[in-house]
């Protein structure tokens, strides 16, 4: 079975829901990245989301770009994020997921970066720019590779569309909080209860709510309707802050006890 | 051949859909409504009634005489999209998508724009239709295209710098998607070339036809025969996919895309992605596309900020590989040449853009004979480059 699926099972069973972190591999180093990463997954993370920096960043706010520029600066490609995904899986038994843009991986090769990513020990890919009627070209691949291809859903999809998207979904899905980029927002006005019993009626698969979210309360908040939350920029600048372990354990505190 | 894209707005493997999930509705949505709008015999009418009211249709065919005499062969006529109300061809466009924004009953138009000719031209269409409107452009692209900053603002538009990346047209079209990913209620997001997510490539062309319309009728009126070669500038491509469209099926008009080669394309400072690029997936559509090894996406050079874009339309891409339209590409002191033989011998300042199809026509006149005829789209005047030509002048006088 794919650890994101086993992940989710046994954490039902316990009645935990889990925290998703996404951290931008290379930033602003490929060594201080990883010292970050490990770091993020001592404090609780249940599942981790390796962010491949890209020049464009179209749906990402201002920390994650800048996260991006820097990996960039120093020269980080797929090639050695796939190298950092295999020495992780090395002492850890955490789903990592790739997240992407589309270009990186396509100019990388649909089928070798299938290969090598099962190979590094990653369980999914998640990719911005590609929406389901463009994925069919990576999800053959993947499906052979065993790697899990995680549907992202907005505010903005009806509930026709959610349920065409997520017939061929599996893992879980991203429910994304807010129409907008990437990034933390002071107040998010959550209607998160009323989309997430919508989005439930689509699909059986487990439901993770990500973007806006910044700290315990906010994560609370979210985790008490979907099975999982996700948080980007707000593990981003606390990487930078050397807080790092500190906001991962609040996260983490917050979302098991909801 | 098909010229129409598949019905996920596919050009063969190019175009598509590559938008994060939160547009896809607003794309089908937009689609949707520009299908039902294009049927509509009334939406057309007003669209072609403000074309010749508001905008000048149709905008003349000129036969350069004395340019003709100096490049020594082929009869050259220019079509003066220059002469347009703003300036450029871009508003045939705005017009058409700002229609279909009200149609839509979205209240705020947003733009992202290199040269600037695309920011006035929506500014334009919003001021005309009491819309509000926001563009984004490239700080760099603020600095050499000053008075179209102005312009912008005089009409009432909000111009949004934007510092990220090159600061050019590139990163002013991320930060616009950005900026639409929020606000996708209300605000309609007018592309202003042949580039995008389905079906901006494919509406933005059929908004821009109009040229290739004019033109062709034009030149059979002129000469009784269609012409041997249309020549235009591509950066997205909106201004050639618009001429070229009229010519698609006379497959003996050769049809000749010029992209930006910048300092030359072995320097690797251009701006030719179907000349020098990969195929890629940047801004919603796959397509011919500047990148590294690794899939970042590069950044282009051209002293022309209409053409300083590392993709090109989608539709480019596949006319391309079926050699239906043959591209080439015109450095940066090639393109102020012709700038300069247009400006003495014709009295017609042409926007630096438009100057690498008056280079190519250069370079190809005397071959073609003086028997032949070359249409070559003006796509728009040089009054905004003016500053920045002589900034380049100066700078390489001692070279």
């Amino acid at each position: 079975m794919n650890r994101i699926t086993h992940t989710f099972q046994t954490l039902r069973m316990q009645g935990r829901k889990a925290l998703i972190g996404y951290l931008t591999v290379g930033d602003p180093n490929l060594k201080t990245s990883e010292r970050n990463i490990r770091l993020a997954l001592a404090s609780g993370l249940d599942i981790l989301e390796l962010g491949v920096p890209f020049s464009d960043p179209t749906a990402d706010g201002p920390s994650i770009q800048a996260a991006g520029q820097r990996a960039l600066a120093s020269g980080v490609n797929l090639k050695q994020i796939l190298a950092m995904a295999a020495r992780l899986r090395r002492t850890s038994k955490v789903p990592m997921i790739l997240f992407s843009y589309a270009n990186p991986l396509f100019r990388y090769g649909y089928d070798a970066l299938c290969r090598d990513a099962a190979r590094a020990g990653l369980d999914g890919f998640l990719v911005v720019d590609l929406p389901f009627e463009e994925s069919a070209e990576l999800r053959v691949p993947m499906k052979r590779h065993g790697l899990l291809f995680i549907q992202l859903i907005a505010p903005t999809t009806s509930p026709e569309r959610a349920r065409r998207l997520l017939a061929e979904a599996d893992g879980f899905v991203y429910y994304i909080l807010v129409k907008g980029v990437t990034g933390t927002r002071k107040r998010i006005v959550f209607d998160t209860k009323k989309n997430i019993d919508r989005l439930r009626t689509c699909t059986a698969l487990p439901i993770a709510a990500g973007f806006g979210i910044s700290d315990g309360e906010q994560a609370r908040a979210a985790a008490r309707h979907a099975d999982a939350v996700v948080v980007g920029s707000a593990l981003v600048e606390a990487a930078r802050a050397g807080r790092l372990a500190k906001l991962v354990r609040e996260l983490a505190t917050a979302v098991h006890k909801a | 051949m098909k010229h129409e894209p598949d019905a996920r707005g596919h050009f063969g493997p190019y175009g598509g859909r590559y938008v994060a999930e939160t547009l896809m509705p607003a794309l089908i949505e937009l689609e949707q409504a520009y299908r039902k709008a294009m049927k509509d015999p009334a939406f057309n009418k007003l669209f072609h009634a403000i074309l010749r009211d508001y905008v000048g249709r149709p905008s003349p065919l000129y036969l350069a005489e004395r340019l003709t005499k100096a490049y020594g062969g082929a009869r050259l006529y220019l079509k003066r999209e220059d002469l347009n109300h703003t300036g450029a061809h871009k508003i045939n466009n705005t017009i058409g998508q700002a229609l279909l924004a009200r149609r839509m009953g979205k209240t705020r138009l947003m733009a992202e724009t290199g040269a600037g000719q695309h920011g006035v031209a929506t500014a334009t269409a919003a001021a005309l239709f009491g819309m509000e409107c926001e563009v984004f452009m490239g700080t760099e692209d603020i600095r050499r295209q000053a008075p179209n900053v102005q312009r912008m603002q005089f009409l009432g538009a909000t111009v949004h710098p934007v510092h990220s990346g090159t600061a050019t047209l590139k990163d002013a079209m991320s930060e616009a998607m950005r900026a639409w990913v929020a606000r996708v209620d209300d605000t309609f997001y007018v592309i202003g070339s042949v580039a995008g997510p389905h079906p901006y490539p494919s509406m933005v062309r059929a908004f821009q036809s109009v040229i290739g319309t004019e033109a062709r009728a034009q030149i059979l009126e002129k000469t009784g025969c269609l012409p041997n070669m249309v020549i235009a500038c591509v950066g997205g491509g909106s201004n050639a996919a618009g001429i070229f469209s009229a010519f698609l099926d006379d497959t003996k008009v050769r049809l000749v895309g010029v992209e930006a080669a910048g300092f030359g394309i072995r320097t690797g400072k251009h701006a030719a992605s179907i000349g020098a690029g990969r195929i890629g997936i940047l801004h919603g559509a796959k397509s011919y596309l500047l990148q590294d090894d690794d899939g970042q996406v590069q950044n282009a050079h051209s002293v022309s900020a209409g053409l300083d874009y590392p993709g090109v339309g989608p539709q480019h891409a596949h006319w391309a590989d079926s050699a239906r339209v043959k591209y080439c590409s015109i450095t940066d002191t090639e393109a102020l040449r012709a700038f300069d033989d247009l400006t003495r011998l014709e009295g017609i300042l042409p926007a630096l853009e438009s100057s690498h199809a008056l280079a190519e026509a250069k370079k190809r006149a005397r071959k073609l004979g003086a028997r032949a005829t070359i249409v070559i789209n003006l796509s728009g005047r040089g009054d905004k480059d003016l500053d920045n030509i002589m900034a380049y002048k100066q700078k390489h006088r001692k070279q």
